[in-house]
């Protein structure tokens, strides 16, 4: 199978895309969001989920939840480019929501190609947020590891590192059973269930471990073909972490440009000095090369999905050095008032940090990537 | 059907198919001389032959000019180089020796000479029986080109010039040069002009070229001397005065930034087995699996599968970003990926061949003159070379200071 030329990116998805520009220019300025989610810098505050369930409510009544869902379940049935545009302006908004938890909830079940999935897309497609419960407390990244287990088709135990729990409406669990890792669908009220927030650095989401104590579940994907539907949707999982990557890069780099072009020191706009120009069109480079990966592996999805696992960890390899290189540039170039928690630049700064591990960092990536294409190392 | 082939035109698709079936039947194979690894350091005459006759039938074929009017010598197509160019790639065809000419010295004729000098001189061009040189950097004008001092003074009809340009690659061969030159000292950008100037012909009637030797030991660049050499008013490009505009015309194309697709071939591994994907990150995979490393295989160090991996991402990205300069959609500012088109191409060049080297562990000590060097020592050339690319056209300092000034809007670094 091959790639059209302009992957996939038709006037639909320019138009969708437009769309949600237009929505966080008019909805989420960068002080609204900082004032939103920054009102508290004690650094041992409580721990809480800030974010505005009105804003979300009118991005379901957009159908931004339909679009990747598709036709048969109720939904739009756009390319996953089009979620990974919407990930990018969500990214370059630093916007807290459940969004991009549920696009990856939504590829994984898609993945399942089962009657439950299907009838949970259906829920997704109408503005049912949810998200993906399938790390261990290792921080393994790979499918068939899970620390929770099915009896008597409940589940026990405890799913770390999942995002944006205390917003969604659904939990798409994996769990072990003797017969390998299903995939199960829990509502994050039901009896048995605790839901222990962490205490993260980003700012615009929320992270949590769920304990579970013999909880009702929907199997959505039967035993030994959980971890299977995982690595199905994996690539678009690691697509839409990296579109959120480039569109906080691209806010960065405008930003910390505009700065460059006003604050004046020794007589000179600072971008007069090539020691901050420079490593400035250095970030653009690393946005611009992150921003092609994504949208050529995204694309490799719908139409070359036998190359979509080396195109989607190339891209998030990529994405995840620019994550540290374009943030880290810009709290440097932005100088004391850089290192305040007044300046916005913090914001972006934690939700890079955060996107720059989750799913795995670039080192990972590589270290995946040489074993697909070199062979495992003697 | 190809992955390129699906969205041509239907005459795109006939051309298409018309290059496929001309080099299945018409690939020049191997040549019998040594062919160095770019046009750059073409310094045998031998070579510079076989060289042009693979040209000339590229040409005579359709496969050069085809986007350029009939009238001055191309096909009078829309958007076919880029077709003949892919097909030529794939079917790993020699390099062009014209290279300067083909890149740089025909889309500035063909956007700024009167008709009737476009119809003398593209033709031959096209066709390489005329290589061309370029005539931009001199002493005390490189990255600061208008700061040119060879000058070009009004006599009767006819202009003559003085002055000494360096660097000047393929000069030795040359049978043209595109000039860019001072008509006047009162102003540093205006004062200049633009004149394309025989060569060949008139060394010893007002023409020197000196050979300068690389850092390699290659030779292929040179200094031109101009004293008093006579030139004909029609050879002047654009207005008296306009020199920097029509250079930017040249320097947009020379970074692969400009409206007219160069003819380019390539790929075509030279000498055989040895060298084979010399600058293609894909290969460092054979190449660590052959090598030793503090007597171990290199494919198994995990600092050089990492590198490996590393340079494969920027390779595939590079690749994306020319694809993605096609999507408008995807392009906030038209020149953003254009403009780093050089830039990214020349570093990643240089950092695969070094990375390439760090794989051969002690045999990288060897160079192209031992039997026993790995992948006939052309990593290594290929690595020293490699700061050719990034320091001419522009030294990438320069680049960065376009992007940051033209993409960025930061205030102008001088
Ligand atoms: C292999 C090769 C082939 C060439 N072929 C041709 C040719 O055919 N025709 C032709 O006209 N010229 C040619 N050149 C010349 C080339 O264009 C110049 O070398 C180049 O423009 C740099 O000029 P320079 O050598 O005078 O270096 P300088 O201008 O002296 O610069 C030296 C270094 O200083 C730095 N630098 C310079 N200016 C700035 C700045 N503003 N900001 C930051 N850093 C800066 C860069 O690192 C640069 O490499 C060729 C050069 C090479 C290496």
């Amino acid at each position: 199978m091959t790639q059209p030329k302009n992957f996939g990116f038709g006037v639909d998805e320019a138009m969708l895309r437009d769309s949600a520009r237009k929505f966080f220019a008019d909805n989420c300025s960068a002080d609204k969001i900082h004032s939103q989610v920054a009102n508290n810098f004690d650094i041992y505050r409580d721990i809480e989920s800030i974010w505005d369930k009105n804003l979300w409510s009118q991005i379901c009544e957009l159908g931004w939840t339909a679009a990747c869902v598709p036709e048969e379940a109720g939904g739009i049935g756009m390319p996953v480019v089009a979620a990974v545009a919407l990930a990018e302006e969500a990214g370059k908004a630093a916007f807290p929501s459940p969004l991009l938890s549920t696009f990856n909830a939504t590829f994984a079940l898609r993945a399942c190609k089962s009657d439950a999935a299907t009838k949970v897309l259906g829920e997704i497609a109408t503005g049912t947020s949810a998200t993906l419960a399938i790390t261990n407390q290792k921080g393994s990244w790979e499918a068939q590891d899970t620390d929770v287990t099915v009896t008597d088709g409940k589940l026990s135990g405890t799913a770390w590192f999942v995002q944006d729990a205390k917003k969604v409406e659904r939990l798409v669990v994996s769990a072990s059973t003797d017969n390998g890792v299903g995939l199960y669908v829990v509502d994050p009220a039901a009896t048995g269930l605790q839901i222990i927030a962490d205490g993260i650095i980003d700012l615009t989401r929320d992270q949590a471990h769920i304990v579970f104590n013999n909880v009702e579940a929907i199997e959505v994907a039967a035993p030994g073909n959980g971890d299977k539907a995982l690595n199905e949707a994996l690539p678009a999982i690691l697509c839409i972490t990296s579109a959120d990557i480039v569109g906080s890069g691209e806010w960065l780099l405008q930003t910390t440009t505009d700065y460059a072009t006003v604050r004046v020191q020794f007589d000179r706009p600072l971008g007069f000095f090539q020691a901050v120009k420079h490593p400035l069109v250095n970030v653009m480079l690393a946005v611009d090369q992150t921003k092609s990966l994504v949208y050529n592996a995204a694309c490799a999805i719908d139409s070359e999905p036998e190359q979509a696992e080396r195109l989607a960890r190339m891209a998030k390899s990529s994405a995840s050095d620019m994550a540290v290189f374009s943030s880290s540039r810009s709290v440097q170039f932005h100088g004391g008032i850089g290192f305040t928690w007044e300046c916005f630049i913090h914001v972006f700064f934690k939700r890079q940090m955060h996107n720059h591990v989750l799913y795995g960092d670039a080192k990972y990536q590589r270290a995946k990537l040489a074993d697909m294409l070199m062979g495992k190392a003697a | 059907m190809s992955d390129a082939a699906k969205k041509d035109t239907p005459e795109q698709a006939e051309f298409r198919a018309h290059c496929q079936q001309w080099l299945t039947e018409n690939h020049p194979g191997q040549p019998n001389v040594h062919i160095p690894q770019g046009a750059l350091e073409l310094s045998d005459p031998d070579a510079l032959q076989w060289l042009k006759q693979w040209q000339k039938s590229a040409y005579d074929a359709g496969l050069i000019g085809a986007d350029y009017s009939k009238e001055t010598g191309g096909r009078g197509l829309k958007d076919c180089q880029a077709i003949a160019n892919q097909e030529m790639q794939r079917a790993k065809t020699p390099f062009f020796p014209n290279i300067i000419g083909l890149g740089m010295a025909a889309p500035t004729v063909y956007f700024h000479a009167q008709e009737s000098v476009k119809q003398e001189l593209l033709p031959k061009l096209l066709s390489g029986e005329h290589i061309w040189c370029q005539g931009f950097s001199e002493p005390g004008a490189g990255s600061d080109l208008a700061n040119q001092q060879t000058f070009a003074e009004k006599k009767g009809d006819t202009w003559v010039i003085n002055g000494h340009k360096v660097w000047t690659s393929l000069a030795h061969f040359a049978d043209w040069m595109i000039l860019l030159c001072r008509t006047s000292k009162d102003d540093k950008y205006n004062g200049l002009s633009y004149f394309v100037v025989p060569i060949q012909s008139m060394i010893g009637k007002g023409v020197t070229v000196n050979p300068l030797i690389k850092l390699t030991g290659e030779t292929g660049f040179n200094e031109v001397i101009f004293e008093d050499l006579v030139v004909e008013d029609k050879y002047r490009l654009d207005e008296v005065g306009a020199g920097w505009k029509v250079a930017m015309t040249t320097l947009a194309h020379e970074r692969g930034a400009g409206l007219l697709t160069t003819p380019s071939a390539g790929g075509m591994v030279m000498e055989k087995e040895k060298g084979a994907g010399i600058g293609n990150a894909m290969s460092l995979i054979d190449l660590a699996k052959q090598s030793y490393r503090n007597g171990k295989t290199a494919a198994d160090d995990g600092a050089i599968r990492d590198s490996i991996m590393e340079l494969m991402i920027r390779q595939e990205g590079f690749r994306q970003n020319q694809r993605r300069i096609g999507v408008k959609e995807l392009n906030d500012h038209p020149m953003r990926l254009p403009l780093q088109f050089k830039l990214v191409a020349t570093e990643m060049g240089q950092d695969i061949a070094q990375l390439a080297y760090e794989i051969e562990g002690a045999s990288s000590s060897l160079y192209v003159n031992d039997e026993n060097a790995a992948a006939g020592g052309q990593w290594q050339l290929a690595y020293m070379n490699s700061f050719g690319v990034t320091i001419a056209a522009g030294a990438n300092e320069v680049q960065r200071n376009i992007l940051g000034e033209r993409v960025l809007n930061m205030p102008k670094s001088k």
